[in-house]
Formats: structure tokens, C-alpha cells, sequence
């Protein structure tokens, strides 16, 4: 168990270094220039040279990476060239927007996913179970932006009972909050809550063929009951891994989700620094992103532990 | 045993379906959307979001929309029909040979920091330009050779040559002026004169601007103006829809304007602004050099069909790189019609057809609509078009703008008086023409008639030698609740004037 443990620590660190070293070439190799963005047309190329030496973008790649990494591990994310504000406090403003985006998400996700993939599942031959299937099937089909698209001509501009966008603070108006969190959270988590539908169905499924479920009902217990004490636990593991990998969707799923609600989240922040060419702070939400997935995937192997005894003894 | 299984299943399912519904109606008591506020607070919705506050070092059109005007004053400023008034600068006079220009200031005006306007600021900040700003507007302050204080309320100002273009500049964001000691963070805190101060800037989302309570002129109406940022069309109609703003401050699909004017809760305001959307030629390439390829191609767009098919007919159709609002403006639509036998004819002369030519657009909604129509346009004639979308600003300024490696593409030139800047050898048209340059020299040295004159003959050089094609002028669309008074008709000037707004 401690071998796994330190195993899974060592992936995961790997993978930090590895994603680094990606992210940051990937910036390097990205055409435009910083500085002829921020002086505009008809900028002289001696000033644009000046402003990349202020940027400290003449200095030699390897000299950029290291300083840039250097200053991650101290938690200093730098300066953004744009703005000329220091980066790590709008990243973490903007972090804290997209977590309730995309907790919300998962939750309706799994409110929704849960039960109807259990009953889809118990009922795989019955017209009910199928037309769930089917309309699982929709869902997985259409795009959270389309989705929070029509939800916001249904309930914002047609029936007028939510906010069609924005976003204000839960600290600053807690009702307010709410309201605007909803079509969001409703499109980012009906989506996935129809993919993870029918992962959940299948694993139940699954369950619902062994030999020990049969041996409870033997015992007397009601399906229900059976698949309640002796098969949920069971399903859960195969699920938990679509759920890691899906988190790392719904982060994916809130960059555009954002776009179409005007929700200042680190997704807009992404985009309008990849459009200004704020390479440094693109990099850095880019590196917040991927730290953020691969710690969920980090989580979710532990979780994996603690859910199965099997994989505790099997070291 | 089986039904109860299923029985419990679903009412399961149904529980966590309740659940879903009472979390959606719990939203839905009260009224919709953040109620924009009450009488003396206002929220316009605009597009571009700045990137910084500091136009000094950030160029783009955003900043200046937000402050110029209202955060900052300039000493002159253009009316809404393009003419030059007084603002800091009470009044001015020209000396005899054109090259100084003595102005009287006024002598109440306070910046936000609590310090007096007076002619030593003017002086900093003419001086600043030179020495701090960035951006390439600052060429502009190059025919300066000095400017001095006669008296704290008395500016005297020298140029090393007469130059008509020079006091326009002053109304844009060149002639801002600053406090000396209030340029420590103009990219987070600006300090100005103005009628509005900022106050808050939630990024990503929306600036606050707070009225001025101080400002030395007529105070503005309202207390608190929001100007909240949509990247999406969609969004921004959305929110005037929903309440959540009250004006749109340009509107960015015209194809959906329907939705407002059929609905007497809003007013639509159509009327011009300085964007000459322009299929600009690059004019070193061999085949551009020969006068009948560009002709020929000018001649083989249907201007009104074009503008009905990807602008929805708002716009105005121009023929030069004039806007009606300039003193000089004439309609040149008539130099080149659309004749498409003519074009054939032209583009076979000049051996163009049958060639293909790339068209790099920039990723901008009237350019990706527009680049389609004038392909299928010129196709007709005989020429091939191959669309190459580039990234805007990033990819398309590097590529088009700075390395001219392109053969056309269509970009709206927003900036005033842009004729002689857009037209000339090192811009990314590559347009090379003495006889041009020649009437814009005369225009900036000689007096207003002359400028008016020389100006008028340059345009009518740029429409003749078809140096581009003016495809239409963008439209100033607007929309806003029908209690929102003081919108400009015309959008002309770089700022978006808050101050007039009242409801």
C-alpha cells in the first residue's frame, strides 16, 4: 500500500515536470508577438524590440523556462505583460469562479446520473429503462455551449426567471449568486450527467450478472436491497474513474460554458490572455489546469484504494 | 418482487428531479436578470474589453472608448458633426505662419487627485508623449518643438512646421491630459479631469465609472455607469433582453437586430462612425502594380448587394476612405461601378484572371461574413479566391500587417483621418504615390480651405487609382432601453461620451 502510494506520488510528479516543459514550448511556438500586440499597428520595430526586452523575451528559452518555473515553485506566478497586474491573484479569483461552475456541474451531474443510470440498468428491457437510454443518448450528443444556448432562450429571454448571464460573487449577494449559477451549472452538469449515465448504467449492469448479487437475493434480500448493500460499492469503482476523467471535461466544458454565460472564470481569463497574447499568464492558467486534472486523477487513485481492500493487501 | 424494486428506483429518480426543480424556481421569485439599478445608474454593454488602462503603453481602441472624455479631458475635442471645440482650452489662436498656437485654458478644473489643472500639466503631458508613451500614436506629437507656459492658465505651443492634422490629434487620445502626479499606475489607477471617476474594474466583466461631483463643467446625470464586456453577440443581446444591461453600445450582428426594432420597449439608433471596412491590395505584388487588376477588381463587387448580404444592408456605401463626417467627404460610389463585363475585361487585360489570389481575413464577424461574398463576387469575374482566416490581432498583425505576406484582405480602419496613415509605402498597403502624398502635404501645411480642397483631391486620387476597395462604412448601431436619452447618432470621436447620457 505505501509502495502504491509512493508510486502514484512519483507518476504524478513526473507528469507535473513533463506538462511543464509542454506547456511552456507550446507558448514558445505560438505565432503572434506579445509586444506588436500591445503597441498595435504601425509600431516601429525598435520599440516593439524595446518592449520584448522588457518583457524579458530576448533572453534564451531555457533561461525564460527556469525563471518561469522557479517562480511557480515560490507560488510567484509573475507579472502579466498586458495589464501590468500580478498574475497569482487574478488566477486564484478567477479559480474560485470556476470551481463553483464546476462543482455545481458535477453535482447535477451525479443527482441526474446516479439514479437514472441504476434504473436504466434494472430495467434494461423494459420500454422505461430504454426510453432513458435514448434520452441519454440526446444528451451525450449535444455540446454544454449548445445546451446552455437553449437554455437561456427557454428560461431567461422567453419565460424571464433567471439572469441570461453574469456573475456576482456568493459573498457579495448570496441570492443573486444562485440564480446566475444555475443555467450554468444546468448545462455543464446535463451533459455530462447523461455521459456519466451511461457509464453508471453499465456498471450496475455489470453487478447486477455476478454470482455474489444472486447470492443475496438467495439469501432473501429484494433487488433493490441487493444492489444497495452488495452492489453499489462495487459499481462505484469503474465509475470513479470516468468521474476523475470527467472533471477534467467539465473544467474543459466551463472554458466555453463561461463564454456563452459572461462569467469572468479562469476560462475567459485563458481566452482573452490567449488573445492578447499575455503569454505569461496563459501559461500559468494553462499550468493551474493541468496541475488541477492531474491532482484529481491523483485523488482518484487513492480513492481506488480506500474503495477496493483488494488493492490495500495486494502489495 | 420485481415492482418494488423499480417502484423504489423511481422514486428515486423523482426525488432528485424535485430536487433539480426546486433549486431552478427558487431563483425564479423575484424579478429576472441584476436589475441594472435604479434612476441614476446606467450599464451599456460593449465588446472590446481594454486589456489595461493605460493607453500611453497599450494601443487598441477599448481604453480610450472607456476614458478618453470621461476620465480624461483633452484642450480640444470634436463635436458630434466632427467639428473642433474648446474643452480644457477655452479658446485658441493660430499665429499668422501656422506654427504657434497660443491657448487660453480654463482655470476651474480640478484632477481626481485633488490638484489644479493649469498649464504646466498641459506642458508635462504634450512633453510625455515624446518621452514615456509607447504606442505609435505618438508620432503624431513629433511636429512639436516645444511647448511652453506663459502663465499657469496660458499655453503656448511650437511646431517645426504648419500642421492642420496636428490640432485634430489633440481631440484624440495623444492630447489627453494628466496630473504630474497622477501617472504612477495609469494602467490600474488613472487620474484625470473629467466628468467621471473610475472606481472599479472587476476584469473579465465589467468597469464602474462614478460621477465626478467635482468636475468643473456640467455635471453628469447619472451617479454610477457600468460598462459591462460580451465577447458573444448572443450575450449582449441577451442582457438587454433580460434587463441586465440597458443600452447595447454596438451592436456586433445586425442580422438580429430585428428582435429590438419590433419591440417598442427599445430604441434603435443607426448612424455613422470612422470604420471604412476596407479590401485593401497589396500594392507591391507585380499583379497589384498594374492599375487594371485593381480596377477590375473594384469594379467586379456589387457594393449593395454585398452590404445587404453580409451586413444587412446597415452601413453606408462610400467609395473612398472618407466618412461622411469629415469636411472633405464626397460620394465617390460613382468612380467605379459595379460592371461586371467591364471587370472581365480589365482582369484579362491585366493577366489576373485566372490566377488565384489569397484573401487573409482576420477572425472578425463583418470580415468572415464579407470575405465570402466578395469571393463568390470575384470568382465571377474571372479571378480565383483562396479564404485564409488568421487569428485577430495576434496572427493577422504579424502576418498581414507587420510581414505584408498577403495579397488582400478586409479590415475596417476605424482610427479618424486615417487616409494619409492607411495609404502610403511602409503601411501594410504598400501603396506607393507621390501625387498622393504631394496633396496631403499641402493639405496639413496650408489653411482650413486649402486643407478642405487637397483633401477632397486625395480622396478622389485613392477612389480613381482604386488604391483598395471601400467595401461600405461600418454603421454606430445602438440599441438601448426607451428611456435612455443622449446616445450619439454618430460614433466619431475615440470616446464613448458618458457624460451626455441622462434618462
Amino acid at each position: 500500500m505505501i509502495l502504491r502510494l509512493i508510486e502514484r506520488t512519483g507518476v504524478f510528479l513526473v507528469s507535473l515536470a513533463v506538462s511543464s516543459v509542454l506547456v511552456f514550448a507550446f507558448m514558445a511556438v505560438l505565432p503572434g508577438d506579445p509586444a506588436r500586440v500591445a503597441l498595435g499597428v504601425n509600431a516601429s520595430d525598435e520599440a516593439v524590440a524595446e518592449l520584448r526586452r522588457q518583457f524579458g523575451l530576448d533572453r534564451p528559452l531555457p533561461t525564460q523556462y527556469f525563471d518561469w518555473l522557479g517562480g511557480l515553485l515560490h507560488g510567484d506566478l509573475g507579472t502579466s505583460y498586458v495589464s501590468k497586474v500580478a498574475i497569482g491573484p487574478q488566477v486564484f479569483d478567477r479559480l474560485q469562479v470556476t470551481l463553483w461552475l464546476v462543482v455545481a456541474g458535477m453535482v447535477i451531474a451525479l443527482v441526474v446520473a446516479v439514479p437514472a443510470g441504476t434504473v436504466m440498468a434494472a430495467r434494461h428491457r423494459k420500454i422505461s429503462g430504454l426510453a432513458l437510454s435514448a434520452f441519454s443518448q440526446v444528451g451525450v450528443a449535444v455540446p454544454a455551449f449548445l445546451a446552455g444556448i437553449l437554455l437561456i432562450v427557454v428560461f431567461a429571454v422567453r419565460l424571464g426567471w433567471l439572469p441570461a448571464n453574469g456573475w456576482t460573487p456568493p459573498a457579495q449577494d448570496p441570492a443573486m449568486f444562485l440564480k446566475q449559477l444555475i443555467l450554468p451549472a444546468l448545462s455543464l452538469g446535463l451533459v455530462q450527467g447523461a455521459v456519466l449515465t451511461r457509464y453508471v448504467r453499465s456498471a450496475v449492469l455489470e453487478v447486477l450478472r455476478e454470482d455474489y448479487l444472486r447470492t443475496a437475493r438467495a439469501k432473501g434480500l429484494r433487488p433493490f436491497q441487493a444492489l444497495w448493500r452488495h452492489g453499489l460499492r462495487n459499481a462505484a469503482v469503474p465509475v470513479l474513474t470516468v468521474l476523475g476523467l470527467q472533471l477534467a471535461t467539465l473544467l474543459i466544458g466551463a472554458v466555453v460554458v463561461e463564454r456563452v454565460f459572461v462569467i469572468p472564470g479562469l476560462g475567459s481569463l485563458l481566452l482573452d490572455g490567449v488573445s492578447n497574447r499575455d503569454l505569461l499568464l496563459v501559461q500559468d492558467v494553462v499550468m493551474v489546469l493541468v496541475i488541477a486534472v492531474l491532482l484529481v486523477n491523483f485523488i482518484v487513485d487513492l480513492l481506488y484504494v480506500a474503495l477496493d481492500p483488494r488493492l490495500r493487501t495486494a502489495s | 418482487m420485481k415492482p418494488s424494486f423499480s417502484t423504489r428506483a423511481v422514486a428515486f429518480l423523482a426525488a432528485a428531479a424535485l430536487l433539480a426543480v426546486t433549486a431552478c424556481s427558487a431563483g425564479s421569485g423575484t424579478s429576472s436578470g441584476s436589475s441594472p439599478g435604479g434612476d441614476q445608474n446606467l450599464a451599456i454593454g460593449l465588446v472590446a474589453e481594454p486589456a489595461s488602462l493605460d493607453f500611453t503603453t497599450t494601443d487598441g481602441a477599448a481604453i480610450p472608448q472607456v476614458l478618453l472624455g470621461n476620465v480624461y479631458e483633452t484642450l480640444v475635442k470634436q463635436d458630434d458633426s466632427g467639428k473642433i471645440v474648446p474643452s480644457l482650452a477655452k479658446s485658441w489662436t493660430v499665429s499668422p505662419d501656422r506654427k504657434t498656437y497660443t491657448f487660453d485654458l480654463v482655470d476651474n478644473a480640478k484632477f481626481t487627485n485633488d490638484k489644479q489643472f493649469t498649464a504646466n500639466d498641459a506642458v508635462f503631458s504634450i512633453n510625455r508623449v515624446k518621452t514615456a508613451w509607447t504606442t505609435s500614436l505618438k508620432a503624431a506629437m513629433d511636429v512639436v518643438s516645444q511647448a511652453k507656459a506663459l502663465s499657469p492658465t496660458q499655453l503656448q505651443v511650437t511646431l517645426a512646421k504648419p500642421s492642420n492634422d496636428w490640432l485634430f490629434r489633440m481631440t484624440t487620445r495623444i492630447g489627453a491630459m494628466f496630473s504630474e502626479s497622477g501617472v504612477s499606475a495609469l494602467a490600474t489607477a488613472p487620474v484625470g479631469s473629467g466628468p467621471f471617476k473610475f472606481s472599479k474594474w472587476n476584469r473579465g466583466d465589467s468597469i464602474v465609472m462614478v460621477r465626478n461631483d467635482n468636475y468643473w463643467g456640467s455635471k453628469p446625470y447619472f451617479q454610477q455607469i457600468t460598462l459591462k464586456y460580451f465577447k458573444d453577440a448572443t450575450a449582449l443581446n441577451n442582457a438587454l433582453l433580460t434587463g441586465t444591461i440597458n443600452v447595447i453600445g454596438t451592436v456586433q450582428a445586425p442580422e438580429a437586430l430585428s428582435q429590438f426594432t419590433s419591440n417598442d420597449k427599445y430604441q434603435v439608433i443607426e448612424g455613422t462612425t470612422n470604420g471604412e471596412v476596407l479590401l485593401s491590395f497589396n500594392n507591391s505584388l507585380p499583379l497589384f502594380k498594374d492599375i487594371r487588376t485593381r480596377q477590375g477588381i473594384r469594379m467586379a463587387i456589387d457594393h449593395k448587394a454585398l452590404l445587404d448580404t453580409c451586413w444587412a444592408g446597415r452601413g453606408k456605401l462610400i467609395g473612398s476612405m472618407v466618412p461622411p463626417t469629415d469636411p472633405w467627404y464626397e460620394d465617390l460610389t460613382g468612380v467605379a461601378p459595379y460592371d461586371l463585363a467591364k471587370a472581365k475585361s480589365l482582369l484579362q487585360a491585366s493577366g489576373a484572371a485566372g490566377k488565384t489570389l489569397r484573401l487573409r481575413l482576420p477572425t472578425l464577424p463583418y470580415a468572415t461574413s464579407c470575405g465570402q461574398v466578395v469571393k463568390s463576387q470575384l470568382e465571377q469575374a474571372g479571378l480565383k479566391v483562396a479564404i485564409d482566416q488568421l487569428e485577430f490581432p495576434a496572427a493577422w498583425l504579424t502576418t498581414v500587417f507587420k510581414n505584408a505576406d498577403y495579397d488582400m484582405s478586409i479590415i475596417a480602419h476605424v482610427e479618424p483621418r486615417d487616409l494619409g496613415a492607411v495609404f502610403n509605402a511602409k503601411y501594410y498597403t504598400r501603396y506607393d504615390d507621390p501625387t498622393l502624398q504631394g496633396y496631403l502635404a499641402a493639405a496639413d501645411s496650408g489653411d482650413e480651405a486649402a486643407q478642405v480642397d487637397n483633401l477632397k483631391k486625395a480622396a478622389r486620387r485613392l477612389s480613381e487609382q482604386a488604391a483598395g476597395d471601400w467595401l461600405f462604412l461600418l454603421p454606430n448601431l445602438m440599441v438601448a432601453d426607451k428611456s435612455v436619452k443622449g446616445l450619439p447618432t454618430n460614433a466619431i470621436t475615440e470616446n464613448f461620451d458618458l457624460s451626455k447620457l441622462a434618462r
